[in-house]
């Protein structure tokens, strides 16, 4: 019994609209993802081969040509976990403060404008202020706090933005809500807003893990090696680290096997990749325990 | 007249005035609000009653646009020279027009205010829990999922959650800001009846734009237009049309503007 009307005129040019438009932004999107995919392809298909356990955890020989990566995995690891230490609290600090607390005036703005422009900085300028502050002035010398602390000062910019977008997107009515029950400021922040902005919050982690393990020019004027044969026996040591590691077997050294250089990049991406995984987990652990 | 002044006053309201940066929202408000009664406020849109809600608890400490002016007691208090915010805060329940479910389970938006205040071990919240569930015409619906959602209730439950949660203050005044718009006629009903019981325990303080509604529920009731006060009077009176303002008996008959 159900009553079909002819579409007319109208609905079917509207239908053509949508359609053109729905195609457009797909193909925008495919434009985007295509590289990536092929990228990926490449690297596991010419990277795939070298990726063994003794790539992973032994020591390079013969001029980096043969043996494995393992000083340089570790070093990265190592310089990704110091700069969390300071990047994330401090980060996630300054975005509370500036969302939660700051009062809206010039201050603020300025202070604001100052994170972006920081996120533009070329990372060859504060490679030369990491060598400044922290190898220099802090003597730090070459190592690995000096270099995780050059990668975090240029990376806060991540967590920031992402903590502070994330803090924004909850409703203004749930601090109202809280407030007048005689919750103070950070009583509110502590059970009503952190907890429902946490996915923001792990995707700045994301982008700082991403960041920071893909950096070479700041941590090779700071604390990364061309070549050592020995770990790091404390933060205070120079250490090897897959972006440089990968830079150096692609041009710096003659007779490395093709594949190689693929291998290390496919190792860095694998990194990366699996802090994704992680994080998404964890978020929808975060959604099954039903925060929101 | 005489026997009402001899109440305590929970409010005491002179010459205050409200504003947002350059836009004023309420001026020259004087008005006293005494224990046990519900006093309902009327008034169209933009007339500052919500702004006035808000200069009670102190929201302007929160917003940097709003000012308030002039004396608000509250418990013979000036609200701003109170021992702090939260514990003024603590004494005010607040309902606002959406039912704000806290993104928390319904257990938890009811224990909140309790646990601000101090209350701690199971047993005790579990009370303060059941109680105010139970007095917001609640409990039934929801004591088997306290541990659901509050969000995922519908949205008459939420606002019998809120109004739950305000309880848990144990709060002196309890503020209802057009609590009934997303709520409807029978939970409406329901928690009108709620609030004649609780009005023995406390004040009401009734924003409401069910003109009906005041008639109902209010002893007094007080008009506001464009951020002042047009007239207070006792509800019965001037829904009998013993108003001094044409204004007021303009809007409660509904032919206005
Ligand atoms: N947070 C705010 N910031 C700036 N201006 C505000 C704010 N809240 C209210 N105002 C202004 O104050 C005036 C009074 O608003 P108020 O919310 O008190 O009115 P109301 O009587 O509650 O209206 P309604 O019946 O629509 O809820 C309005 O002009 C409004 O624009
Ligand atoms: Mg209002």
């Amino acid at each position: 019994m159900t009553a079909r009307f002819a579409a007319t005129e109208l609905n079917l040019s509207n239908y053509r609209t949508e359609r053109r438009y729905r195609l457009m932004l797909f193909s925008m999107t495919a434009m985007l993802v295509l590289p990536v995919l092929i990228i990926l392809a490449i690297l596991i298909l010419k990277g795939a081969p070298m990726i063994s356990w003794e790539f992973l955890f032994e020591f390079p020989r013969r001029g980096m040509t043969e043996g494995g990566i393992y000083p340089a995995l570790l070093g990265t690891i190592f310089i990704v976990v110091v700069d969390l230490i300071f990047a994330m609290p401090i980060g996630v600090a300054a975005a509370i403060y500036l969302s939660e607390y700051a009062p809206d005036n010039w201050l603020t703005r300025a202070i604001n404008l100052a994170i972006i422009n920081l996120a533009g900085v070329p990372s060859i300028v504060h490679a030369l202020f990491g060598v400044g502050a922290f190898v220099i002035f802090f003597g730090f010398g070459t190592s690995i706090l000096a270099a995780a602390l050059t990668v975090a000062i240029m990376t806060l910019p991540l967590v920031i933005v992402a903590t502070r977008e994330s803090l924004q997107a909850v409703p203004q009515a749930f601090r109202e809500a809280c407030w007048s029950m005689g919750a103070s400021r950070w009583q509110t922040i502590f059970t009503v807003v952190l907890p429902n902005a946490i996915s923001g919050i792990l995707t700045g982690l994301i982008l700082e893990v991403s960041r920071t393990a893909g950096e070479t020019a700041p941590i090779m004027f700071t604390g990364a090696a061309f070549f050592l044969p020995f770990l790091p026996e404390s933060v205070f040591d120079q250490t090897m680290a897959l972006s440089l590691h990968l830079f150096v077997v692609s041009t710096q050294v003659p007779e490395v096997p093709e594949a190689l250089p693929y291998g290390v990049a496919l190792v860095l991406i694998g990194i990366v990749l699996i802090m994704n995984a992680i994080s998404i987990v964890f978020r929808s652990y975060l959604r099954g325990k039903k925060k929101w | 007249m005489v026997a009402a002044e001899t109440r305590t006053k929970v409010l005491e309201v002179n010459d205050l005035s409200i504003s947002y940066g350059p836009k004023t929202a309420m001026s020259g408000l004087s008005l006293d609000v005494y224990e046990n009664e519900i006093f309902g406020i009327i008034g169209p849109a933009n007339s500052g009653k919500t702004s006035f809600l808000r200069a009670i608890n102190r929201m302007d400490a929160f917003d940097s646009q709003m000012n308030v002016n002039g004396s608000l007691r509250f418990m013979g208090t000036e609200v701003s020279a109170w021992r702090n915010d939260y514990a003024l805060r603590r004494q005010i329940g607040v309902v606002f027009p959406l039912p704000v479910g806290l993104p928390m389970s319904i257990y938890d938006n009811v224990a909140f205010a309790a646990k601000l205040r101090g209350v701690k071990g199971k047993a005790a919240l579990d009370e303060v829990v059941e109680r105010c569930l139970t007095r917001a015409a609640l409990w039934d619906e929801v004591k088997d999922r306290l541990d659901s959602l509050g969000s995922q209730l519908s949205g008459g439950q939420q606002q019998r959650l809120t109004i739950a949660r305000a309880l848990s203050q144990e709060p002196t005044l309890l503020m209802l800001d057009e609590f009934s718009i997303a709520v409807d006629p029978v939970t409406t009903m329901r928690i009108e009846d709620v609030l004649k019981e609780l009005k023995k325990e406390m004040t009401i303080l009734l924003v409401t734009n069910l003109v009906q509604q005041a008639e109902r529920l209010a002893d007094r009731t007080a008009l506001f237009l464009n951020g002042s006060l047009i007239e207070i009077g006792y509800t019965d009176a001037l829904f009998e049309g013993q108003t001094q303002d044409q204004r007021t008996k303009d809007y409660l008959e509904g032919r206005f503007g």
